[in-house]
């Protein structure tokens, strides 16, 4: 197997002290950034991607990617014992793993946690290493009217996948597009949508949006709700994880269940959250204790961790094999890889080998990292939890106004990263999803550069779109996506209350 | 910290539709720029696709999205986008950060973020005034060993640090 060789390779480029040195302070930073309000993954790679532009791109993804891994870990523990759910995708963990900490179970509630995302991410980390060098493969065929197809099946599925109104997904992707849009046009050399300002001729960075919308929103978010957070108290010792793993290979069925849920969702882009839901779901309806869920039962706690994060992890394969992110972090990762001067996409494989198995074989050690280290490190993050927020609150503000600046040297960044703060605030109580913005903007460059190469290779004719079965079989799959949310939820509305309540299918739509 | 959301009965507040409708005006607002901006500069074909051929492509799609978030927003039930209670804390947080930003440009970014840490938590109220003055003073210290000694990041200094000699 030319594959497993090269993952070899990739285990001894990551297994430098070097290297295992960054995974354990990323995994660290990454569960504080987990764990604190206003942090999240894809703000916390953000911030930090600036301050790795000097160092070798391998050891700068591993670090960042551990980060990911960290934020993911951290989600649990705010669920768990503060009923916060860190992560949208984490809600789902909160259903039962609060009231287990309630119940003075806490310390059974995070190991189950974090072992369920240690089995779902590294079942997604195998589908990786299995899958990816494939579809890298099939895409090296690929011409810009594939890669517009799969780029048109990305934004499809956020819209027919997403949980939001339609509408508002629809807008938050255009905004996303027309922000990429602004600046200096990458093919005919002209400035777009500057309007003679000669800020705005660098365009939005995307760090300075994800900064502003996942950073400073979330404060304000946070803020609102008053600034003091009550947590039930957690210690770990060995004897609870010990028999908690002894009662876990009961629960083989719903952990398969929900990691196979995750792993397809999470290559569908936008799916952790769906899936975490659906992996909940689908515990819930074939336990024999289904009766119990909600009420502090373990496999609640398993189920959702496990597709949440089988799909975070699934995530990166799109992004490293075709260049397309599956979330807002992987998109912050993909954004990295071309500051670095890599080009994400099927041509890395071929490139950039010693980096991707590098990468790849990273992500089964930070995991494995990671597992460790929340899992001795419980108490201390939970004691972050209550430092006052008002000391926290302006460190963390600081943190991303440092961040916003040293993406570029410019301040007015900074007054960008604050407009941005203050437009997530309100798209997020407006219910205007923000991901598919982020996906949008750091794709939107690429997407229309496919576009346009499409149609000058056929002349303007958009026949290019179903010339021949690949590019067609994409786009009638992307139309699908499109339709299925609509169309479920019509067949939904219909099948459910007739036709005497149509309010909540025109409020899903 | 001096007012925990603990009240749970319906609060006064700025209501969730006038808010919609304004982001909904604002969003249709931007997709008219956008298509004035790239119609203005050709979204048509020109031996290929001009520069505006994407944008304003795009820009109906938002315009309509936004058409319709618009006729929604008529359509659904009320409710409140935030109380006048929450509102006050968020202005609490937004006030000195505004501040903040303002003076790095005379100030430099730590003597700015010392000013920042005073006035977000003197608004706040609930620290004693030694833990106020400690805070401000570590956390800028803090930040200039680790962005400007250890990763040799320069980031915006004032007169301050002019006088000390950086």
């Amino acid at each position: 197997m030319d594959d497993l060789s090269s993952l070899i390779a990739g285990f001894q480029v990551a297994l430098s002290w070097h290297n295992i040195g960054f995974m354990a302070v990323g995994v660290i930073l990454g569960i504080i950034v987990g764990v604190l309000p206003g942090l999240g993954g894809p703000n916390g790679v953000a911030i930090l991607l600036p301050l790795t532009f000097g160092m070798d791109p391998t050891s700068a993804i591993i670090l960042l990617s551990s980060i990911y891994w960290g934020a993911l870990f951290g989600g649990a523990i705010t669920s768990i014992l503060f009923n916060i759910p860190g992560e949208a995708w984490s809600v789902a963990t909160t259903f039962d793993g609060y009231p287990m900490a309630v119940q003075g179970k806490a310390a059974e509630a995070l190991t189950a946690a974090f072992t369920a995302s240690f089995i779902g991410a590294l079942s997604g980390v195998v589908l990786i290493t299995f899958v990816a060098p494939l579809v890298a493969q099939f895409a090296l065929k690929f011409g810009p009217a594939e890669f517009f197809a799969v780029f048109l099946l990305t934004f499809c599925s956020f819209i027919g996948m997403g949980r939001e109104n339609r509408a508002k997904i629809i807008a938050s992707l255009c905004i996303g597009f027309l922000l990429a849009a602004v600046g200096l046009d990458s093919i005919s050399g002209d400035l777009r949508m500057t309007f003679g300002s000669t800020e705005l001729m660098r365009g939005f960075d995307f760090l300075i949006v994800v900064i502003g919308l996942f950073g400073v929103s979330e404060i304000l978010l946070t803020v609102e709700e008053g600034l003091v957070f009550k947590g039930k108290q957690a210690k770990i010792d060995l004897k609870v994880v010990l028999r908690t793993w002894a009662g876990l290979p009961r629960y083989w069925a719903t952990l398969v269940r929900s990691a196979i849920v995750g792993m397809w969702m999470g290559v569908t882009p936008g799916g952790a959250i769906a899936a975490s839901f659906m992996g909940y779901g689908l515990a819930k309806r074939f336990s024999k204790r289904g009766k119990n869920f909600g009420k502090g039962e373990i496999e609640g706690v398993l189920a959702p961790e496990t597709a949440a994060h089988a799909a975070g992890t699934s995530a990166l394969l799109p992004m490293l094999a075709l260049g397309i992110p599956g979330s807002a972090t992987a998109a912050v990762l993909l954004g990295g890889l071309l500051v670095w001067g890599l080009q994400p996409g099927p041509m890395l494989f071929v490139e950039q080998k010693e980096f991707v198995w590098g990468l790849i074989a990273s992500m089964y050690l930070g995991n494995l990292a990671g597992l460790i280290i929340v899992l001795a490190t419980v108490p201390l993050f939970a004691a972050i939890m209550r430092i006052p927020f008002s000391f926290v609150a302006p460190v963390i503000l600081i943190v991303c106004a440092i961040g916003a600046y040293t993406i570029s040297n410019s301040i007015f960044d900074i007054w960008l990263m604050l407009i941005f703060g203050v437009v997530g605030y309100v798209f997020k109580k407006l219910d205007y999803p923000l991901a598919p913005m982020i996906l949008a903007l750091v794709l939107g460059d690429r997407a229309e550069d496919a576009f346009r190469q499409a149609l000058l290779g056929s002349g303007g004719s958009l026949g290019v779109f179903w010339a021949n079965g690949l590019v067609t079989t994409l786009v009638v799959l992307a139309l699908l996506l499109l339709c299925w949310g609509p169309a479920s939820d019509a067949i939904a509305a219909l099948r459910g209350r007739g036709r005497s309540e149509a309010e909540p299918a025109e409020a899903a739509r | 910290m001096s007012s925990p959301s603990e009240t749970e009965t319906p609060e006064r507040g700025i209501s969730r539709r006038p808010v919609e409708i304004a982001t909904a005006l604002l969003l249709i607002g931007l997709a008219g720029i956008v298509l004035y901006d790239s119609h203005g500069r050709g979204a048509g074909w020109d031996g290929g696709p001009q520069n505006g051929f994407f944008p304003a492509r795009v820009g109906w799609i938002f315009l309509a999205a936004s058409l319709f978030i618009l006729w929604q927003s008529f359509r659904r039930p009320d409710g409140v986008f935030v109380t006048y209670e929450q509102l006050r804390q968020v202005v609490r947080v937004l006030g000195p950060l505004v501040l903040f930003v303002a003076l790095i440009q005379p100030l430099g970014i730590y003597v700015a973020s010392a000013v920042f840490i005073v006035a977000f938590m003197g608004v706040v109220g609930t620290s004693r005034w030694w833990s106020i003055g400690l805070t401000a003073l570590l956390v800028p210290v803090v930040c200039f060993w680790v962005f400007e000694l250890q990763f040799r990041v320069p980031l915006p200094k004032g007169p301050l640090e002019a006088m000390l000699g950086y």
